[in-house]
């Protein structure tokens, strides 16, 4: 049953550049304060409990699992901007990551979550939910349909705003990748004024979050679009592998 | 000038946010009709192999106050220390087991509770067991980028000693802040992990 060590060190993640992401202690961002660990992570080589992962199947998936449009609608759609978010799952060596689930959710149009503990004065919109999921496909793809989300105020100084966004979750193929993230959208000049956003160090970093108007794939008098493009952890594995991964 | 390597840099995490369980438990905040469960909140069925185990905690921040907004993964091997899904070269894992759940901690207690098994022995990148444990990752508002740790058993005590990854860990009073204490009182073997973000029980996260 045991491999030998070359083939366990073959298939490691590079090591994540904790400069890029943003530190665990943002105090900008004040409830990092004290949700922040402050001594030093134990850094720990890739082992066979990392550098595997869960397998999400299409069959899981409802017809209207990537439709926000539709997936909550009663008495009609929602109202908004209606738009298409598409891009590719990728890791650090630019190959696809197919099979990759990948979870969304986001504010209505008024900047309000539908979420119990959710205060803001703006509207519940009665045929949005807010939520989605879908599963990259082969060549890394994902899409889905949505309203363009609003931006909202929330507690942290006395008048922040978060910029319009949606969240992501997304699962590579090793639990290593497992990832977290915002998507913020192209021209919002209100992305550079939220403190989370600036949790991230750098603003070529930021610049990675946001996503790109793609008027060519906007439909006419129908729906714009938006690219996003979403990159997890690389691997020694796929940087030498003819294969796709995840077969 | 050299020429490129051409990598991409991975997606910067941002934070979960208030309202993760929009995107991940929507049944558990009240949002239903999307999806028939929330996605990880799935028995393990009666099929799988082990012993059957409960693990309980909470999340603490470093003021001693009980998160009631995380979020927790647990991803780990089954009985025979195989895992499924994935990455997982060395033979077939139990087909009836995912290997992997999510829960939110409770709204009001804040305890998160996860019926699993307990997981088997798998290898060390160098071949050396590693003692059995379930992988953690908790992500919430006010942490920027998921949180990375491991449950190991109390009862494990011989396979513990040795393990390679709590060997390594050079400041030895923070060992315990890993290690899930069992109680067979309730009549199912429950061990209970609590998870400290900050401060003097501080639990060791890794950077894999």
């Amino acid at each position: 049953m045991r491999n030998d060590n070359a083939s366990y060190q073959d298939g490691a993640f590079f090591q994540r550049d904790r400069a890029w992401h943003p530190p665990a202690f943002t105090p900008e961002y004040k409830t990092s304060v004290l949700r922040s660990p402050q001594k030093a992570l134990l850094s720990l080589g890739n082992t066979i409990s990392e550098m595997t992962g869960p397998v999400f199947g299409h069959d899981m998936l409802g017809p209207l699992d990537n439709d926000l449009i539709r997936n909550y609608a009663t008495t009609g759609d929602p109202i908004g901007p209606r738009i298409i978010v598409y891009g590719r799952v990728l890791d650090e060596n630019a190959r696809p990551v197919p099979g990759a689930l990948v979870e969304f959710w986001q504010a209505n149009a008024g900047g309000r979550y539908r979420h119990k503990k959710e205060t803001y004065l703006a509207a519940i919109d009665p045929n949005f939910g807010g939520c989605g999921r879908t599963i990259t496909d082969e060549e890394g793809r994902y899409w889905f349909r949505t309203i363009k989300p609003g931006a909202y105020p929330w507690p942290n100084g006395v008048n922040d705003w978060r910029p319009a966004h949606i969240h992501f979750s997304v699962f590579g193929h090793a639990f290593a990748q497992r990832l977290i993230t915002q998507m913020y959208f192209e021209g919002d000049p209100m992305i550079w004024q939220c403190p989370i956003v600036m949790s991230i160090p750098s603003r070529e970093a930021v610049e990675t979050l946001v996503a790109a108007l793609d008027r060519a794939a906007s439909l006419p008098m129908d729906t714009l679009a938006y690219k996003f493009d979403i990159v997890l952890r690389g691997s020694r594995a796929t940087m030498f592998e003819n294969r796709k991964e995840g077969n | 000038m050299v020429q490129k390597l051409g990598r991409l840099k991975e997606s910067p995490s941002q934070t979960a946010g208030p309202y993760v369980h929009i995107g991940t438990n929507p049944n558990f905040i009240g949002i239903h009709g999307l999806y028939a469960a929330d996605l990880g909140s799935e028995t393990v069925p009666e099929a799988v192999r082990g012993e059957r185990i409960v693990v309980t905690g909470r999340v603490f921040d470093g003021g001693g106050n009980i998160l009631k907004d995380a979020l927790i993964e647990i991803w780990q091997a089954d009985a025979d220390g195989l895992y499924p899904g994935r990455g997982e070269h060395r033979g077939a894992a139990d087909p009836a087991f995912t290997g992997w759940a999510r829960q939110p901690v409770d709204g009001v207690t804040g305890d998160f509770r996860f019926e699993t098994i307990k997981p088997g022995s798998a290898p060390y990148f160098d071949g050396r067991p590693m003692a059995p444990h379930i992988t953690f990752w908790i992500v919430a508002r006010g942490i920027n980028i998921g949180l990375h740790t491991r449950l190991y058993f109390g009862d494990e005590e011989e396979a513990n000693a040795t393990d390679p990854v709590l060997t390594r860990i050079e400041h030895r009073g923070r060992v315990p802040t890993l290690i899930a204490a069992r109680s067979d009182d309730s009549g199912q073997p429950t061990y209970t992990f609590d998870i400290h973000l900050q401060g003097d029980k501080e639990t060791v996260f890794f950077d894999i």
